[in-house]
Parts: C-alpha cells; structure tokens; sequence
C-alpha cells in the first residue's frame, strides 16, 4: 500500500464517526439528492449526484464496518481500495462540489451529505489529491496570511483609500474595543468599498470597533481543501489576534466560508471554545438595527432581489437577518423562487471559484442562478458573500446580462439615516 | 420434518438473529466515537432533532415534482407493506398466539387486496427505477437488488399462501420471511431503524445552528 493511500485511508477511519455509520447504515440509493444538486441538475451527469461523491468512505465503511463487508475481507474475496479509488474522486469532490448543502436538506433519510462530502475531502486532502490552485492558496494563507497573496500593505493602503473616501479614521489594533472586524481577501482587493461601509456604519452607530494587523484574514484556505490542521492554524491566527486585543466579539465578513469557518467549525478545529463571541456582519447589523442604534433612510425604487449565500443561510442559519436589513429601504423586493434554505449556489463556493481546473463546469452551473435572475426581472440582485459576488459578477458577464449586483452592508451604509447628535 | 424445522428452530434461530443483529447495529452506532461540537449553538439542538426525524418524510415544496415518482412508490410501498405487516389476519393471528400474547382487529380481505397492491405495485416502480434510471443504477449496490428480491418473494409468498389448501406455500412462505429476518440487519432494511438517528444527528445540526430545515 502506498504512503498516500494509507494516509487517506486512516484520515477516513479517523471520520468514521456514529453519525457516518448512521447515514451509510440509512441510505437506501434512493437517488433523491441529486436532484438537489446543482451539479446534477445542469449537467444531467449522475456522476455528481451527490452520495456518489461520498463513495470512497462509504467503500471504507463497507469494507470495515458493515457485516458482509468485514466477512469478505476475513475470506480474502474483497477488492481493496486502491489509489484510484481517491485519486477518481478528487474532480468529483472539488470540481463538482460547492458544498452547498442543498442535498442533506432534501435527504429522505437524513444523510447529511455534504458534512461525509467534506470528510472525504480532508482524506483526499490529506492524501496530497487536491487541485493546484486550492494547494496554491493554502500555502499563499498560511506563508503570507492570505489565499490571495494580499499582505498588510495591501491592507493598509485599502484602510488609507477608505478613510479618505469616508474622512473616517479606521481604527487599527485598539485595546478593549467592543468588536474586532476582520475582512476576507476579495473585500480587501476587490470590494473594497465594504471597509468603507463597515467605517460608515459604526460611525453611525457609536460601535466600538478595530481592525488587527495581525488578524485581518477571515478566508479559511484550509476549510476550502478540506485540511482540518490547517484550517485550525488559520482559526488559531485569529483566535491569537482577538485575545491580544481583548475583543469581546469578532465580527465575521460577510464571506460564507469565512463566517463557517470562525462561526462553527473554528472552536472545532483548534479543539477549544473562544473567550469571545463570534458575530456574522449580518448578524451584528440587524442586532444594530433592532436595537435603535442602526437607523436607516430612503427608498430603493429598484425592482431588487436577494441571493442567499449557502454558508451563510443553508449552512449558518442567518435566514431572516439580511430581510430584516432589506425590509426597509428596499419598496420592491421580490423573492427568487427557491430561496432561503433552498436556495440554488452559485456554483463557486466550497473552493470550486480557487480552482482553476474546475472553471467551464463553474460557468455551466451558472446557468441555474442566470434563469433564477431572469425569471424575477429585476433591476438588481443584493447578496451577503463576496465569492458569490464574484462568481456572479464573472457569470453575468460572461452570459451578457445586464444586471449589477450590490453589497447588503455597502447598501445598507448608503442608506443611513443623519446621525441625531 | 420440514415443518418442525421450518416452525421450530429455524424460527427462534431467525428471531434471534434479528433481535440481536438489530440491537448489535443501532448499538454500535449509539456508542460509537463522536465529538462535542465546542461552537456556541444558536438553537436548541434537541429540537432540531425531533422536528427532524418527522419533517423529512414530506418532500422539501422545491424538489417535490423532481421526485414525485420516489415519493409516491415509496409511499405505497411503505405503508401497504406496514399495513399488510401488522394489519393482515393470519399475522394478527400469528403475532398475537406466537409472539405478544395479544391482538388487534385485522384488516377485511378487500383492504388486504388494496395494500397487497399498493405494496406490490410500489416496490416493482422503485426496483424499475432502480434499474433504468441512469443515478440509481450508478449508485445501487448488490445489497439494494437481494433487499428488493427478498422483500418481493416474501409479499409474493405471503399472498399465496393465503390459499388455504397450500399448506407447502404456507412453509415457503414462513421460510423466505425467516431469510429475511436473517438478512435484515445486516442489509439496508436496517433503515427500518436507522433513520430515526440518522434523522436526528442531522436535525441536531441544524437545530444548533439555527437552520430553517
């Protein structure tokens, strides 16, 4: 047996939880996730349906676990797994996965799909079968402090840029400050205008807030390859940066995997709960708003749509917060028809928009979000995300559409209302 | 002899096989290796589990008529087998003399001709399916073809045993219920059980995170 098969074999074993053996010793191939998949669905190939992507720990647990499995392996008349049998998959769990979790919510029998999808990747992962450009990220987060290379001059040339533009200082390593705001790469290099918001809006709102020059990062290459370790490294930085500076919350970006990351699985992954609350941008802001201290103004007369993040909604539970933000400034706003929950990916989360290889497949299942928008005739669509941003922006483009897209929190920063003292 | 065999040992083997396996199985789940989860929850997890394990036997409003072939064999299947199961006279019968020691009114024939075919037809639908649908043959295992074999031979017998006068289709049929009893927990029929963990892990983790499921 090779060293990589073995390494992956043992990370499976070491997966191999109560609730996995629940699901394998539940799933009756009934088929029904791939219905829910937006790989699947646009692509009609069953060799994404979701369970199938689960296929080399449900072979593990065959071969160990179940009853017959373990009686052909005493009778030596089993196959055993082989390097072909991870090395197959990895196009299936990283091109063909965005780790929506659209699947483990339509599951007749409860499989949580997605969570055995990611057990599989930190196999794979860990077996050295990952696509180059997600392994060129990890390395890039964990050599420089960020999946795209920025490093804190980047950061502090953006912080210069937006308290010019907003003549706001942006607090940088204060002491004892209420909340600790970290930032994904995409909003330090592309969305910049969101540090200018977040300036804006606590302004309005007297939070006490800072940014960390050690913990400025909140992407999770680690969570997107599927390494635990390194994904915990990357947790641990933040953790390190948020007891320095005292903070009582750290406000997660809006970036899915980011807020999955510090939210949920981070505590796990560094093997200890955080002296400090872990708030979503989200979260904080309708917090803000039901408080009286977030007050808003104006009308948008825009025919206005949201798309909700998976990480975010499906697999974070922040449903009615950005409607709740939405509500009152937005006078025609309009659901798409699978929503909340059940809302389609955009097809680039789980690392799928890092990996390079997976590109075409990225704009085929774009096709799904493309008619979602289409059917509603709006003007424009609000999102949370800033990957799903990006992939969309790069979908609407490609497909000539003419519909911009807008940030909740720029948003909801253009609409406040004066500040009364 | 045959019969002796048929009624005596094999039966009490066949029980027991099935008594023990089922509780081996949902035992080595129970205490199998599992972490606390250290986030701070949202919501309550135990919630979560319990709407869980009885919200996903209606289909989500949004796949409903992707899956309607799905959902609708498999109901017929499910709660015709159910209804023959525990509602069919000579298992009244067979139960209540042989096993609990009480019993309940049985079903009138005509109800037992409905069942025996919503049961019939619904399983030929999703072993059809399984066969000439391009994901469930991808995904089927040799376990979900013997399960779907076992199962029909075992309704089929049952139904011709009703003829009195075969007594011989009465042993068969005893005898095919007793493989089944003995494959049972080590097949995907231990769904059976299974899906109420398998429901509530995951409706736990939604529940905790507070996740419109």
């Amino acid at each position: 047996m090779s060293e990589r098969l073995e390494k992956g074999l043992n990370m499976l074993r070491q997966e191999m939880d109560k609730k996995v053996m629940s699901f394998f010793s539940s799933c009756v191939r009934c088929g029904v996730c791939a219905e829910a998949c937006l790989f699947y669905t646009e692509t009609r190939d069953p060799r994404y349906t979701p369970i199938y992507k689960t296929e080399p720990m449900r072979k593990l647990w065959n071969s160990e676990y179940s009853f017959w499995g373990r009686l052909a392996s005493k009778l030596g008349i089993s196959k055993p797994m082989t390097e072909a049998d991870l090395a197959d998959w990895e196009e299936l769990v990283y091109d063909g996965c965005s780790m929506c979790g659209r699947c483990s919510m339509v599951c007749p029998l409860g499989v949580d799909i997605s969570m055995v999808i990611f057990k599989v990747k930190h196999a794979l992962a860990v077996a050295g079968f990952s696509p180059e450009g997600l392994v060129g990220a990890v390395q890039r987060a964990v050599d420089i402090g960020s999946p795209m290379g920025i490093t804190m001059k980047a950061v502090l040339a953006t912080i210069k840029h937006a308290e010019e533009n907003t003549g706001l200082k942006i607090p940088m390593d204060v002491e004892g400050a209420d909340y600790l705001a970290l930032l994904s790469s995409n909003e330090i290099a592309l969305y910049p205008e969101y540090l200018e918001a977040l300036a804006r809006i606590f302004d309005h709102a007297g939070v006490s807030w800072t940014l960390s020059s050690e913990a400025y990062e909140a992407t999770n290459a680690g969570l997107q390859i599927g390494n635990k370790a390194t994904a915990g490294q990357l947790v641990q930085r933040v953790v390190d940066g948020a007891e320095k500076l005292k903070a009582k919350n750290v406000i997660s970006p809006e970036c899915g995997h980011a807020y999955t990351a510090l939210r949920w699985e981070g505590p796990n992954f560094i093997g200890k709960a955080y002296p400090f609350r872990v708030v979503h941008i989200l979260e904080l802001l309708d917090e803000l708003q039901a408080n009286g201290s977030l007050k808003t103004t104006g009308l948008e007369s825009d025919r206005l749509t949201f798309h909700d993040p998976c990480s975010i909604v499906r697999r974070g539970g922040i449903q009615a917060q950005p409607r709740n933000l939405l509500q009152p400034i937005a006078q025609n706003f309009v659901e798409m028809k699978d929503h909340g929950s059940m809302n389609w990916c955009c097809g680039g989360g789980g690392g799928v928009s890092s990996n390079e290889r997976a590109e075409e497949l990225k704009h085929t299942v774009f096709n799904r979000k493309k008619s979602q928008i289409e059917e509603l005739e709006v003007d424009a669509v609000v999102t949370a995300c800033s990957n799903c941003r990006m992939v969309m922006e790069e979908g609407i483009e490609i497909n000539e559409m003419d519909i911009p897209l807008l940030g909740l929190t720029e948003l909801i920063a253009e609409h406040l209302a004066e500040k009364s003292n | 002899m045959i019969e002796y065999l048929i009624k005596g040992p094999l039966w009490y083997f066949s029980l027991a096989v099935f008594c023990i396996g089922v509780l081996w199985q949902m035992a080595r789940i129970v205490f199998a290796k599992g972490k606390t989860d250290l986030s701070v929850a949202r919501g309550s997890a135990s919630s979560g589990a319990i709407r869980n394990v009885f919200s996903r036997f209606v289909p989500h409003r949004e796949i409903a008529a992707q899956i309607r072939l799905q959902v609708v064999a498999g109901y017929m299947f499910h709660l015709g087998l159910f209804a023959l199961l525990f509602f069919a006279a000579p298992h009244v019968h067979f139960l209540e003399k042989h096993l609990l020691g009480f019993g309940w009114t049985p079903m009138p024939h005509w109800a037992f001709i409905v069942a025996a075919q919503f049961a019939f037809f619904g399983l030929i639908l999703l072993w059809l399916r399984r066969m000439l649908n391009s994901v469930s043959r991808l995904i089927s295992t040799t376990d979900d073809h013997i399960t779907a074999i076992l199962t029909f031979v075992v309704m089929l017998t049952g139904c011709l045993a009703l003829g009195k006068g075969f007594h011989a289709l009465n042993l068969l049929h005893f005898f095919t219920v007793e493989l089944l009893m003995v494959y049972f927990p080590f097949s995907c029929l231990m769904h059976a059980f299974t899906f109420i963990p398998s429901r509530a892990f995951t409706g736990a983790w939604f529940g905790r995170r507070g996740i419109d499921a």
